[in-house]
């Protein structure tokens, strides 16, 4: 044999076939080993393992509740949502962020400014696996784009969003606010649960101050993930209970005339309807376009806004504080006569100034050679200080004061503007408390002509004026006119805390409003000019009131220095006199005189409400009714 | 002795008939061909849901299982005495292809596996010796009475840890462990004492804490620890464990159904096709589905053994042993390693996992098999 040795063939087998049974055992106790190991994962322990198994899989999902949009009176719409597509990462899914980001870069534009908000929210609190937006508003090349190279990329997605959008927003920044991403500090205010998955929030305005009306209640979805967190089915879902859409009281119609009233200038308007308290016209120009503050403006952008000279930002209606000037007059004679210091019939000799004592300091009226023997008609018609500073005086500061509050000075007595500043009414209290001084005669000189310490905003003396024109009747300025749904918008508005104001003889409001007419209407009324050839009767009252001072370390050229200096132009008033629809506060800034630059702009306004916009209408109606009549 | 072979093939087939079948003509047989046919089809089944529908990988799966059982075939063919004859010569080409790759081989992830020849395909030597290191020791130790001298199992040892060695250098720690564990195997079967058996784990328990600190690199170490305590870290090395276990623990008595395994398709299970395959079987059909892939596997494992048993000189009964053994090796690591028992060290489940050379080298050791049980010849009693 081959092998050369003597082998025991049979013996070799009998050792193989023992050595085969031992190896046989092996297997079968192993082989057993995997099925035990098999029958506890599967059968003993398998609710472990679905628990886990769906745990991977399934996840709760917040739902945003779409906003609910913003309409004016007649159903134009002033702030809506719009889908856009934006980029975002997941850090924690992404890997090396720079690495990341530079990949990124070399497939679409990122602009350094993206990238510079994207590391600073990145280095913001926020929850875990939440993703940070890198680029808003990707175009339809990106989109596809980031199709092809989707999996390159874990953790970065395009992602489509609700994000709100205002069509007018030129027109109705100021009026309306605007949201804007919600920061630190509103994260700590805010239900984490209802604002699982919103990234906006109202930052001002009607949108702040509706922010739970128009947020909604936030819905969930179950979804099957993969394990990069790619959404693959719904299973289940309850849905958000979107925002509901409201309606204001605000005319964009009307708005959108005040812009070009006060085109090319500063200043704001302030329109009033007396009946209802809603707020027609709320417009502080220059705008500015509030749909950049929605996603995040950019550096340059703000600074462009926040630095030009005509502060585009400021919101003149609500915030700006002006001494209200000569347009303080109506209510004054409310005073007066209420207070009994003066009458009717009571004439004054105004010689041009007011001495509070004979050889003392002479306070000027606005036409030096004086009004004369003047009534209060006429005080108010021709706007005759001397006359306001002889009752200012004889009523002192704190019967003004008195008398001052019930017309909202000094508080801000609307409902739902947010934002909406008190101005300064001041009293000896606060003159002791501020100043350490005490009131002097001429003070109330000063304040009897709404000067000196006295401010109000345009919204304050529109409030006021309304007032005037409802004849002391409260009702106060409001937004809000409806919820569209069941619910009525009184459910949200704030409680209405203002008695009317009533006095000793009620026709004295007739009275003090003759007087307003006549400055429309009388042969001598400042406003004349601007009430000629109208079709209807109004009310009115305009001022000038003084710039006092610039800034010391303010720069501006000669030119600018004189325009800046000049007084500011304002007009209250109201029409019709005796059924009045609208009320209206208008400022001009450094617009000169009253008479002459703010007037108009209070008669293009009732031009508009009473006559245009009716007119529109009922040629609208007539154009409906026509086309039915031809189709039919 | 033409003669003598056919008579012997009829005397094997009789209870089949009288004239020789038309198996023992293809030198083919049936039971364990049929068996595989139905592990391989059902395997498909499964991978065809492991790579998540992708009908691609299941035709590339089905052309390689094709060439594979065409090299059974052609294996099959061959006498036991070739491979006998041949195998000194096999093994020395092996250790030289083995050298090859430390010196001149490619391969990635920092390990050297590879070797490409001008004018061959790429291969694996380390794959090749799975099949040869059994043969030459089972040519060595059958050369002799059994069971073997002292002398003669150390012998049979270093032929088997030459290779071994060479291959823990490339590195590739598991191969090397497969490798060795199929001609350890052949020196088992061939009759080493009991007490040399227990003196071996002796030894091999005693070197384990010494591999762990100057052997095993960092790699494989992790892969210890993380079998340890998955939990310690859940999104890097235990992510596989936990997944696998989370996949087969959901399955269930009868799982969620061929293609409803949410663990693998929401792709939560890595390396679904290939290596944690069987994680992918257990989801879908549970308990019940491992029961049969197990009996399956078993009942594979039991005809091996007994064409072990049945073959006629010790050449064959020792390389069929060892071969059948290391088959079950591969299957009983694979699914220890996906259930959670063994470390996780990258064995491919025998013939369902998708993948290269694995399942060329599987269907060749069973191509030897049936060459063995189907090429007979007189014996001189």
């Amino acid at each position: 044999m081959a092998w050369g040795e003597f082998k025991d063939t049979a013996a070799e087998r009998r050792l193989f076939q023992r050595r085969a049974l031992v190896m046989l055992i092996f297997v079968i106790v192993l082989m057993s080993g995997l099925l035990v190991r098999m029958y506890q994962l599967q059968i003993v322990e398998h609710e472990i393992y679905t628990t886990l198994s769906d745990k991977n899989r399934v996840q709760v999902q917040s739902v945003p509740p779409p906003r609910g949009l913003v309409y004016d009176r007649n159903g134009i719409l002033m702030a809506e949502n719009r889908p856009v597509f934006s980029l975002t990462i997941v850090p924690e899914r992404a890997g090396p962020i720079d690495e990341t980001l530079a990949r990124l870069a070399a497939i679409i534009d990122i602009e350094d400014e993206d990238l510079e908000r994207f590391r600073k929210r990145l280095k913001e609190p926020r929850r875990p696996y939440q993703e940070i937006p890198l680029f808003y508003d990707l175009g339809e090349d990106d989109i596809a784009k980031m199709a092809v190279h989707r999996h390159e990329f874990p953790g970065v997605e395009v992602e489509a969003e609700l994000v709100r959008y205002y069509p007018h927003s030129e027109l109705t920044a100021h009026a309306l606010g605007f949201v804007g991403r919600i920061n630190r500090e509103e994260l700590q205010k805010i239900d984490p649960v209802n604002y699982a998955g919103t990234h906006y929030i109202g930052k001002s305005g009607i949108e702040r101050f509706y922010e739970k009306v128009l947020h909604g209640r936030v819905g969930y979805q179950h979804v099957e993930t993969n394990a990069r967190g790619r959404i693959l089915r719904v299973l289940e879902r309850e849905n958000p209970v979107p925002g509901e859409d409201i309606q204001l009281h605000l005319d964009l119609r009307l708005q959108k005339k005040a812009h070009e009233l006060l085109e090319g200038r500063r200043g704001a308007i302030v329109a009033i309807e007396p009946a209802t308290g809603g707020i027609l016209a709320l417009a502080s120009v220059p705008g500015f376009d509030a749909n950049k503050f929605v996603t995040g403006i950019s550096v340059a952008d703000y600074r462009g806004l926040s630095e030009s000279i005509d502060k585009p930002l400021f919101n003149r209606a609500l915030r700006g504080q002006y001494p209200p000037g000569s347009t303080i007059k109506p209510m004054m004679a409310v005073a007066a006569l209420d207070s009994g210091v003066t009458t009717r019939e009571r004439k004054i000799w105004d010689p041009g100034y007011y001495q509070l004592r004979e050889g003392g300091r002479r306070y000027r009226d606005w036409k030096r050679s004086g009004h004369g023997w003047i009534d209060l008609k006429g005080s108010v018609a021709q706007s005759c200080d001397v006359y306001f500073y002889d009752v200012a005086v004889e009523m002192g500061v704190d019967t003004m004061h008195k008398y001052l509050s019930a017309f909202g000075f000094g508080e801000d007595a609307t409902l739902d503007v947010a934002g909406a500043l008190s101005g300064l009414l001041p009293s000896s209290d606060w003159k002791r408390a501020v100043r350490n001084e005490p009131w002097y005669p001429g003070d109330s000189v000063n304040m009897g002509i709404g000067q000196g310490f006295f401010l109000a905003t345009p919204l304050q003396l529109a409030t006021a004026t309304a007032l005037v024109a409802n004849r002391g009747e409260w009702v106060e300025p409001r937004l809000l006119k409806d919820i569209r749904g069941d619910r009525s918008a009184d459910e949200f508005l704030p409680k209405e805390t203002h008695t009317p104001l009533t006095l000793k003889d009620n026709s004295d409001w007739e009275y003090v409003v003759d007087t307003m007419e006549e400055v429309m209407h009388g042969a001598r009324g400042t406003a004349r000019a601007a009430a000629r050839g109208a079709s209807y009767r109004m009310a009115g009252k305009t001022g000038t009131a003084q710039v006092f001072s610039l800034a010391q370390d303010e720069e501006y050229d000669a030119e600018e220095i004189r325009e800046r200096l000049r007084d500011h132009a304002l007009f209250v008033g109201f029409a019709p006199a005796d059924n009045p629809q609208i009320a209206v506060a208008v400022i001009v800034e450094n617009g000169g005189g009253g008479s002459s630059v703010a007037a108009p702009v209070g008669r293009g306004l009732f031009d508009a409400w009473l006559e245009e916009f009716p007119a529109a209408e009922a040629a609208d109606m007539l154009g409906q009714s026509d086309h039915e009549g031809s189709t039919h | 002795m033409a003669m003598g072979n056919k008579l012997l093939g009829s005397q094997v087939n009789a209870g089949l008939g009288r004239t020789r079948s038309i198996w023992s003509i293809l030198h083919i047989d049936p039971i364990l061909l049929a068996l595989l046919l139905a592990l391989v089809g059902g395997g498909l089944f499964v991978l065809y849901s492991g790579a998540d529908r992708n009908i691609e990988v299941v035709k590339a799966q089905g052309i390689r299982l094709a060439v594979a059982f065409v090299v059974m075939f052609v294996f099959a063919q061959l006498d036991p005495a070739v491979f006998r004859r041949w195998s000194p010569w096999l093994y020395i080409l092996g250790l030289a292809g083995l050298v090859a790759v430390l010196l001149v081989g490619v391969g990635a992830k920092g390990a050297q596996r590879w070797l490409a020849l001008p004018g061959l395909p790429r291969f694996q030597p380390s794959e090749f010796m799975k099949l040869v290191v059994p043969m030459m020791a089972a040519w060595y130790l059958s050369r002799y009475y059994l069971p073997p001298t002292f002398g003669r199992v150390m012998a049979g040892l270093i032929i088997v840890l030459l290779p071994m060695f060479l291959i823990v250098q490339q590195p590739d720690l598991g191969t090397s462990l497969l490798v060795g564990m199929a001609g350890i195997f052949v020196v088992f079967f061939a009759g080493m004492s009991w007490k040399l058996i227990v003196a071996f784990f002796g030894v091999v328990s005693v070197s384990a804490p010494l591999m762990w600190f100057f052997v095993m690199r960092d790699y494989q170490k992790q892969r210890v620890l993380t079998l340890l305590d998955p939990q310690s870290d859940p999104l890097g090395a235990g992510w596989n464990i936990i997944q696998s276990k989370t996949a087969i623990g959901s399955g269930g008595m009868d799982g969620k159904g061929w293609l409803q395994g949410t663990q693998s398709h929401l792709e939560f299970l890595p390396e679904s096709h290939t290596d944690f395959i069987v994680a992918v079987l257990a989801e879908e059909f549970g308990f019940v589905g491992m029961l049969l892939l197990l009996t399956l596997y078993f009942l594979i494992i039991l005809r091996c053994l007994y064409i072990a048993v049945t073959a006629q000189d010790s050449f064959g009964r020792l390389l069929a042993g060892a071969l059948t053994m290391t088959f079950f090796i591969y299957v009983f690591v694979n699914i220890g390693m996906v259930s959670g028992l063994l470390p996780v060290v990258g064995v491919p489940l025998p013939l369902i996992s998708y993948g290269g050379t694995s399942g060329v080298t599987l269907m060749s050791a069973f191509g030897v098999l049936m060459s063995i049980h189907t090429h007979r010849r007189m014996i001189t009693a």
